[in-house]
C-alpha cells in the first residue's frame, strides 16, 4: 500500500489537533481601544450630579496628565476599584470620572458610600464618549496626557498591583 | 444565613444591575428612522456590527444597553448623511476588525479565502488525473 494513502488522514488529524489546541486556549475577551495614541475626540458632558464639574475634552488640555475613569454606580467592579482610586488620588493622581448611563442620585449615593476621588464627573447617558474613545465596558481607566492625547488604557477594575503601573504611566505622560 | 438575610443580600447586589436596565434607552435604540431607505441602510449595518458587551451577538440582535447606545450612534449617523462604510470604519478605528462581522480580505484573513480555492484546485487536479488514467 502506498504511503500516500495516509497523507489525507494525517492532514485531517493535524487539523483536528490544531483546532483542539486552539479551543483549549484561554480566550481574551478584552477589546483594546484603537484610540491609544490619538487625541481625545471633542466632547462636552454635563455634570453627573449637583456640586461637581462636568467633563469636556478641553478639561485635559492644561498640561497636566490625568486619569480618565469610565465607571457607573450600577457597576459592581467599580466598587472593588474604589479603594485603589482613593489611593491613586492620595498619591497625587488627578482623576476625572465619566459616569455611564447613570442617575444623579445614584452617583451621589455611590460616592457617599465609597468615597469621591474625582475632580470632575461627566454624565454620559448614551455611552457617546465611551464609544468615541473605544471603551467597551465599565470600569476602564485611560491615561490622558497634558495635551489631551490618550496614552494608555487599563481594562477592568484597578487592582492593587495596577496602582504603581498607572502612576508610572502618568509620569511617562508628563 | 437566614432566608430573609439571604434575600436582602441578593437584593443588595441585584439592585445596581437593575438600575442599568431601568435607565431609558437611547432615543434611537429602538426607534426606527423616518426615511425607510435610511432605516434599511442602518438595519443592514447594525446586523454586521458586534455587540461589545455580548460578544456573540450583533447589535441588531442584542438588548444590552450598550448595544442600544451603538444602534443610536448608527441611526443618528446614517440620518446625518454618513455612509454605512464610514460608520463601520469609525468603529473599526476604535475597536479593531473585531467589531465588524462583515468578512474582509486583509493581511491576516487572506488564508481563509485562499485555502478553500487551493483545496478545490487540488481536488480538481486529482480527479482530472484519475479520469484521464481510466480513459
Amino acid at each position: 500500500m502506498s504511503w500516500r494513502l495516509w497523507v489525507p488522514l494525517f492532514a485531517f488529524a493535524a487539523f483536528v489537533g490544531l483546532a483542539a489546541y486552539q479551543l483549549t486556549q484561554p480566550k481574551d475577551d478584552f477589546v483594546q481601544s484603537g484610540m491609544v495614541g490619538q487625541p481625545l475626540p471633542y466632547f462636552d458632558l454635563p455634570p453627573a450630579m449637583d456640586g461637581v464639574e462636568g467633563v469636556a475634552s478641553g478639561t485635559f488640555a492644561d498640561g497636566e496628565p490625568r486619569l480618565l475613569n469610565i465607571w457607573a454606580s450600577w457597576c459592581l467592579p467599580c466598587i472593588a476599584e474604589a479603594p485603589q482610586l482613593e489611593s491613586l488620588e492620595q498619591q497625587g493622581a488627578k482623576i476625572v470620572g465619566i459616569a455611564v448611563r447613570d442617575r444623579p442620585e445614584d452617583v451621589a449615593g455611590f460616592l457617599a458610600q465609597h468615597g469621591n476621588p474625582y475632580t470632575h464627573i461627566g454624565r454620559d447617558d448614551l455611552s457617546e464618549v465611551q464609544l468615541a474613545i473605544g471603551s467597551s465596558g465599565v470600569p476602564e481607566t485611560f491615561v490622558i496626557d497634558g495635551q489631551g492625547v490618550i496614552r494608555y488604557q487599563h481594562i477592568g477594575d484597578i487592582r492593587a498591583r495596577d496602582v504603581p503601573i498607572l502612576l508610572d504611566e502618568l509620569e511617562k505622560a508628563r | 444565613m437566614t432566608r430573609p438575610a439571604l434575600a436582602a443580600f441578593c437584593l443588595a447586589f441585584a439592585m445596581p444591575l437593575a438600575a442599568q436596565q431601568t435607565m431609558p434607552p437611547a432615543p434611537f435604540a429602538y426607534r426606527q428612522l423616518e426615511d425607510p431607505a435610511q432605516e434599511a441602510a442602518a438595519q443592514e449595518l447594525m446586523e454586521t456590527l458586534r455587540c461589545l458587551k455580548c460578544q456573540s451577538q450583533s447589535i441588531a440582535d442584542s438588548d444590552a444597553p450598550m448595544a442600544g447606545d451603538m444602534r443610536h450612534q448608527v441611526r443618528i449617523r446614517v440620518a446625518a448623511g454618513e455612509s454605512p462604510d464610514e460608520i463601520r470604519s469609525w468603529l473599526i478605528q476604535r475597536y479593531g476588525d473585531y467589531v465588524s462581522y462583515k468578512p474582509a480580505v486583509s493581511a491576516t484573513t487572506w488564508p481563509l479565502f485562499a485555502i478553500p480555492l487551493l483545496l478545490i484546485a487540488v481536488a480538481g487536479a486529482i480527479l482530472l488525473r484519475r479520469f484521464r488514467k481510466r480513459a
